[in-house]
């Protein structure tokens, strides 16, 4: 039987491949999981175009919309996974199983950010086609930087969330539909975070997904540098402090949710 | 016939409201009730500050508001009902039951649906009221024209009930992705219903989508009857009376009423013939 690393790389592997190989089987979510964000899309760009904006404008709309996926992902397929997996009886076989409930965590996160990508890269294709969107990138490594440390960042927090989310009951329906609209106007989503003013756009950096929309604006639009926040570089910075103390408290947390579920044995309870 | 209605209707407007409401207790309740609604509507004042110094119309921001706070309507009663036959046959798993108890089953949809018209109404009233007080929404309630106001919520209300009734019964068929059902229609009406732009900004092959949707008309008739001659500068439904608007609504709605009652009577036979009314999906 394997081990240590071998085991641990092999359980990511193993959860990380029905959230890829799924969506290969089940092709529905190519309209519902790109139309309908699409769709929302095509609200705000039409909204800018009544207020007439400037044409950067439309493209931080389908930035947003494409990064929507990205948050969807995290609260509804990395958070409440693990509260999923308990109303469907499979938490206790994960925690009984001898393999690291982190290794399944990383396996959902790479899985989903994999799958995810290909969704919002869809929506961000359609939305710069359709609408005719000026992308001038200044920078690709900073972008590519931005980008990843932003995913990496995220999925940290979702997985914090997933332990997390474990303490509620039913409430974590209502749990996930307010992080929803909340974040996608306190991470500035559809306009630039900088119009919050300093204090407000500061305490909105705590979810991953402000500072880096607010990066990959200045990079990849001409007027991205007038509306950012910080410097792009400084959000670098940042983000990457966010990653490492997202993934160490997901750590903690899990391994204080599995103590619990080994001592209470009530953890695992659906009717809880 | 009338008290076989009060048995159903009654008692599953009130189950509808317990799901929604005791989760948590009234305080908390009340800032989720709030919360969801008032960021929503928060991008929307955003968009508009953060660009309107490029020469935009203040008429278009009550237009935007409104139409994103009256809208929240459409996702609690319309989508909602669909969320309800999900709720009830994969998560609480009582769908099965309620088809052998001496109910209606559309009856009781109409119901959840009123459930679902309290909670949106609760949004509605805080997101509406946050406009006038702190986002400058020029709504002064003592000139708006509450009696076509109320007429108007009325009827939109039975439009989207019946709307409801369909998606549900539609989605008592659904196997996979049963809950984008909803979410995708709400998310189509959004967009060609000019619920926070006007449909004229559309592309000109799909205006006519707009236009055959009840919602054009209701939320035109509201944003009359809440914003007076201000709503006269909105120029997509000038052209039409107060009346006129009425009457296509009504119209609407007594089709929709019809083909929710002929969509209920098929796709429940259908649902019945797939053994689909207790199965599992583990959406």
């Amino acid at each position: 039987m394997d081990r240590g690393w071998r085991l641990f790389l092999r359980t990511i592997v193993a959860r990380a491949y029905p959230r890829v190989v799924g969506q290969q089987r089940q092709r529905t979510w190519i309209f519902f999981e790109t139309f309908l964000p699409f769709v929302a899309v095509s609200a705000y760009v039409f909204v800018y175009r009544a207020l007439n904006a400037p044409a950067d404008y439309i493209g931080f709309v389908v930035m947003g919309g494409a990064m929507t996926a990205f948050w969807l992902n995290i609260i509804w397929s990395m958070s409440a996974q693990m509260y999923w997996e308990k109303d469907n009886g499979n938490l206790a076989l994960y925690i009984m199983a001898p393999n690291s409930l982190m290794a399944i965590l990383l396996g959902m996160a790479i899985g989903g950010m994999f799958a995810t990508s290909l969704r919002a890269a869809v929506i961000l294709i359609l939305g710069t086609w359709v609408f005719q969107v000026p992308f001038v990138v200044s920078s690709p490594a900073q972008l590519f930087a931005v980008f990843l440390l932003t995913m990496t960042a995220l999925y940290g927090m979702g997985m914090l969330f997933a332990s997390l989310f474990l303490l509620f009951g039913r409430d974590v329906w209502q749990m996930n539909t307010m992080l929803q609209e909340p974040v996608y106007f306190l991470s500035g989503f559809y306009f630039p975070v900088k119009s919050f003013g300093f204090a407000v756009a500061l305490a909105a950096s705590i979810v991953p997904m402000t500072l880096g929309m607010d990066a990959m604006r200045q990079l990849t639009f001409s007027s991205g540098p007038s509306i950012g926040f910080l410097r792009v570089r400084v959000e670098i910075a940042v983000l990457a402090v966010l990653s490492i103390v997202f993934i160490t408290a997901a750590k903690y947390w899990l391994d204080r949710m599995e103590r619990l579920a080994i001592q209470e044995g009530t953890l695992t309870d659906r009717r809880r | 016939m009338l008290r076989a209605f009060q048995r159903t209707f009654f008692p599953a407007a009130w189950l509808g409201w317990q799901v929604e409401s005791n989760w948590t207790d009234p305080l908390i309740f009340f800032v989720f009730s709030a919360l969801k609604p008032i960021a929503s509507v928060m991008i929307l004042v955003f968009m508009f500050n953060a660009v309107s110094r490029s020469g935009t119309d203040p008429a278009l921001y009550a237009y935007i508001y409104l139409g994103n706070a009256l809208y929240i309507y459409v996702g609690a009663i319309m989508a909602g009902t669909s969320y309800s036959i999900l709720d009830d046959r994969e998560r609480y798993r009582a769908l099965k039951y309620l088809y052998i108890a001496p109910i209606s089953i559309p009856v009781y949809l109409l119901g959840r649906a009123m459930a679902r018209f309290m909670t949106g109404t609760l949004a509605v009233g805080i997101t509406i009221a946050a406009g006038i007080v702190f986002f400058k929404v020029p709504i002064h309630p003592m000139r708006a024209n509450w009696p076509m106001f109320f007429a108007a919520l009325a009827l939109g209300v039975l439009c989207l009930a019946a709307m409801g009734i369909i998606l549900g019964s539609i989605t008592l068929t659904l196997r996979s992705e049963p809950w984008f059902l909803g979410e995708s229609v709400a998310s189509a009406l959004y967009l060609f219903s000019g619920a926070i732009f006007p449909i004229t900004l559309l592309p000109a092959t799909l205006q006519p989508i707009g236009f055959l949707m009840p919602m054009t008309y209701w939320l035109e008739l509201m944003r009359r009857a809440l914003l007076g001659s201000g709503s006269a500068s909105f120029p997509t439904l000038a052209a039409y009376s107060n009346a006129s608007l009425f009457g296509i609504l009504a119209a609407l709605t007594l089709g929709f009423g019809l083909l929710a009652f002929i969509l209920h009577r098929l796709f429940d036979r259908i649902a019945r013939d797939k053994g689909m009314i207790d199965a599992q999906s583990n959406f």
